[in-house]
């Protein structure tokens, strides 16, 4: 075992939402080691990291850095000390090449005005050359797949010299094989001196490669453990204080009519390019299909299409034989469409009211909650504090704020609003990204009971296990177009997916052409 | 949140004493009679009769502009026009009071339904040309402004000038279309009612109905509103309106009240300072009298104070700079607040551990 080169000690960050992130952690790292610090959603994993990188200043505790206090005001101190780090949403110019990438804020120049551009290729190159990175250092970064965004974002902190390496979750948006090649990179890392730090909750990928463990709980550190010593259900024990079993219980589908009509749907984005192209598919009341892919081909855009977001041509979409173009949200949301959307804080809610005031959103209109000219507002407390109830919100109050609450539980008002008005069909784009394990569970079930209560359910994931383990039949997207139909999701391995989502592989026209009910 | 609201008084109160210390602070070096100066400034309006009716006065069209903006405001539009639609519904009350034969009740009733109207159509303008064409509605408005004064002086000046009169003012009003005066010695006159009702109107208005609801949504988070289904066009449109129609009734109410011809010849300002008695009022309709009966007790204070001493009424506009300043600026506390979250945040830490294990 190597030295520790880097230690944390009593960090205690308070957000100004009165989130206590941190609660008195301890964290240290030896030299040349990889350690992961895992956690569930909300563990403060995150934060505690952007602490290290100087993105967040806690309010007590102090960092040492080869036995030396150091105060890391800022990222640019953070690098300045060796410490880099790669973000879980990249921070990458798309316009701009790979080399420029990762030459940016330190471009070597010709004099002291121009760029100089070869040499920027081939410091890029070298680099990539001495940590055995397969990449193309002239592509533009915004074609490149997300697999090799991360290796321009690790080169980039590499370039800056790097010795401690932070990743937040790096394999959240890698397929498997993505996923496998970043492993064997990572080594070839600590082989050559770095230490890695390794920010997961996939539990297997840590057991795999990593030799420390630091597992944080509810803001607090539950102590630091060698990876050969513990199992994956020690982990998750120590994790989340049970043993927790992500499987649904649930029983086989008895899919009736068909509810949701797509036919031949193709949509042209902003940029000229076909963001759908030629899709078709249906979904019946009492299944729940999933659509799987690489986030980023169409998903997006066939989410907003069906829920009225985006504008489609005519009968492309029908629901219940009702052809959806001509119509606006309120009347798809009369219809009796539910939709969960990708991004809670920008669609899902409005921060700044009360959880009552975003449960009703959708039904504040609606005549049980009115009585004459003014809302009755006993009846909408009533209703409210059902809501809370019933889908475990938790909260002082429902006169709270939303942006008080946790995310999974802001994900939890979202859903509890967008269930109590039992819809025909709910479109779910993924609906428990980004929260912790016990909402997670409590959605997932809930998803479930909406099925079988005869409810159609369109699930959009990009986590593989949740698309797996929810859906009934599942489809997969590739570059706008459905390239594969699976009428039976238990019958698939998470490999075999992996090549269908990478485009690898493509089913025949008619195998896809399964999923077309009319 | 109760904490939330304690703060905000907190933080407005603050502000508003170091506004004043400041101004204090400056007359004492200005001034050769500093102490004068002051208690006229501070406590002159509640001198006499008279001049605490003049601060009532002045209360009554603000509390119209202040619920005009605020409610323009909460759906987080930018609209100005509160100015122009006041001067121009004073215009339309102005037409009817000379022109138009009704009985009394009736007539002001009309002249100032009239004026809101018009008002309506001024603010209406920018909001329409932002929900049709995406133009800021800040802008547009602003501009508007000075359309609706000289198109309105142009009425004035060329078809309802008395031409009998010394000055440049209209035809008198005919004697059905004023406004009964409640208090002898003073001019508060029935105005103050109608702005009373519209004040609880408006505050049932925005935080009890469905279409305030959708304003406030609208204004918070105007993706999420329209994503929950919600017509964000047609609100922001008739947040303006109605905007518009209270900025306009308030210009009509202040003429039929306190004058018997038009003769302004300028923007009267009442709609600027409603952007700032809404500010002071945070976009509340409840708090809009209070903030409005503050500002025009400052005003009235200042006014006597440079009647009497050597210190000038500009004054005031230090004191509403650095006022607004204060309020609007997020970070000012934040530390303090920050704080005060922190060690609420370990007290609760302290009981959960003591409950959980």
């Amino acid at each position: 075992m190597g030295k520790e080169i880097l230690s944390m000690q009593n960090i205690t960050k308070v957000y100004p939402n009165g989130i206590v992130a941190n609660n008195r952690v301890n964290f240290s790292i030896t030299k040349g080691e990889i350690h992961a610090l895992v956690g569930e959603n909300g563990a403060g994993k995150s934060t505690l990291m952007k602490i290290l990188f100087g993105l967040e200043n806690p309010e007590e505790g102090e960092i040492l850095l080869d036995g030396r206090k150091l105060s890391i005001t800022s990222p640019n101190v953070a690098i300045l000390n060796g410490i880099g780090m790669v973000h879980q949403h990249f921070m990458l110019v798309p316009s701009l090449t790979v080399a420029e990438n990762i030459v940016l804020g330190s471009e070597p120049r010709k004099g002291k005005l121009f760029l100089d551009m070869d040499k920027a290729i081939i410091m890029a190159e070298d680099l990539a050359e001495k940590y055995n990175f397969d990449i193309d250092v002239r592509a533009h970064v915004k074609d490149i797949p997300v697999g090799t965004k991360q290796k321009v974002e690790i080169l980039k902190a590499l370039l800056r010299g790097a010795e401690i390496l932070i990743l937040d979750e790096p394999t959240a948006v890698l397929t498997p094989q993505e996923t496998e090649e970043l492993f064997k990179e990572l080594i070839i890392l600590k082989e050559k001196g770095h230490t890695i730090i390794f920010i997961s909750h996939k539990l297997h990928e840590v057991k795999h490669f990593c030799d420390r463990i630091t597992i944080m709980r509810n803001g607090r550190s539950m102590g630091v453990y060698n990876t050969k010593d513990v199992s994956e259900e020690d982990i998750s024990r120590l994790m989340v204080g049970r043993d927790v079993i992500l499987t649904v219980t649930k029983n086989k589908a008895q899919p009736k009519e068909v509810v949701l009509k797509v036919r031949n749907l193709t949509f042209v984005n902003e940029f000229g390019k076909k963001a759908l192209d030629d899709i078709s598919f249906s979904v019946r009341n009492g299944e729940i299909l999933g659509v799987a892919g690489v986030e980023g081909n169409g998903q997006r855009e066939l989410v907003e299409t069906i829920t009225g977001l985006l504008k489609c041509g005519k009968n492309k979409i029908l629901i219940e034989g009702k052809d959806i173009s001509v119509l606006g949200i309120k009347e798809l949301r009369d219809l009796g469409i539910s939709h969960i959307p990708e991004d809670r804080m920008t669609y899902g809610v409005a921060e700044n009211l009360t959880i009552e005031q975003n449960l009703i959103s959708n039904t504040y209109d609606k005549k049980e909650l009115n009585n004459g000219f003014l809302m009755d507002m006993k009846k909408i407390i009533d209703t409210t504090v059902d809501l809370v109830k019933d889908y475990r919100i938790k909260c002082n109050s429902p006169k709270q704020t939303v942006k008080m609450l946790s995310g999974g539980n802001i994900q939890k008002v979202v859903v509890a609003r967008e269930f109590a008005t039992e819809p025909k069909l709910l479109v779910a784009d993924q609906p428990t990204r980004g929260i912790d394990v016990g909402a997670t569970e409590f959605i997932r079930t809930k998803l479930v009971e909406l099925r079988d209560d005869d409810s159609a359910v369109l699930l959009v994931s990009a986590d593989l296990n949740e698309v797996m383990e929810l859906s009934d039949s599942l489809i997969v997207m590739f570059e706008g177009k459905i390239v594969a139909y699976f009428e039976d999701t238990d019958k698939i391995t998470e490999e075999e997916l992996g090549l269908y989502m990478l485009g690898v592989r493509k089913q025949t026209n008619e195998e896809i052409g399964g999923v077309v009910y009319e | 949140m109760s904490k939330n609201l304690r703060f905000d008084i907190l933080r407005t109160a603050l502000a508003i004493g170091i506004a004043l210390f400041i101004a204090l602070v400056i007359i004492l070096f200005a001034s050769k009679e500093p102490f004068t100066a002051i208690s006229q400034l501070l406590i002159g309006p509640l001198g006499t009769v008279r001049h605490f009716g003049n601060v009532i006065e002045m209360t009554i069209p603000l509390v119209f502009t202040g619920l005009a903006v605020s409610i323009m405001f909460k759906a987080s539009q930018f609209n100005l026009g509160a100015e122009g639609a006041f001067f121009f519904g004073a215009i339309g009350a102005s037409i009817i009071a000379m022109k138009v034969a009704l009985p009394i009740v009736v007539h002001p009733l009309v002249a100032i339904l009239v004026g809101g109207l018009i008002g309506a159509v001024i603010t209406g303008i920018p909001a329409v040309l932002k929900v049709k064409w995406g133009a800021s509605e800040l802008v547009s408005s602003l501009m508007l402004n000075y359309v609706a004064l000289f198109l309105g002086l142009y009425l004035i000046n060329y078809f309802f000038r008395d031409v009998n009169a010394g000055a440049m003012v209209s035809l008198p009003f005919l004697e059905t279309a004023n406004l009964l005066v409640l208090i002898p010695k003073t001019r508060i006159h029935f105005g103050i009612f109608i702005a009373a009702i519209m004040t609880v109107i408006a505050y049932y208005y925005l935080y009890k109905s469905k279409r305030g609801y959708e304003i406030i949504v609208t204004g918070e988070n105007i993706k999420f509103a329209e994503y929950s289904g919600i017509k964000t066009g047609k609100v922001i449109l008739m947040a303006q309106l109605i905007g518009g129609f209270i900025a306009g009734a308030g210009g009509a109410t202040e003429l039929l009240g306190m004058y018997t011809r038009f003769s302004w010849q300028a923007l009267p300002g009442y709609g600027w300072d409603g952007v700032i008695v809404a500010i002071l009022a945070r976009n509340n309709p409840i708090l809009v009298p209070i903030a409005a009966f503050f500002l025009a007790y400052l005003r009235i204070g200042a006014d006597l104070m440079s009647r009497t001493t050597d210190v000038q009424n500009d004054v005031i506009a230090i004191i509403q700079g650095i006022m607004i300043v204060l309020i609007v600026a997020t970070s000012f506390l934040s530390k303090y607040r920050h704080k005060m979250i922190f060690n609420e945040a370990k007290e609760n830490l302290g009981e959960t551990a003591k409950e959980g294990k």
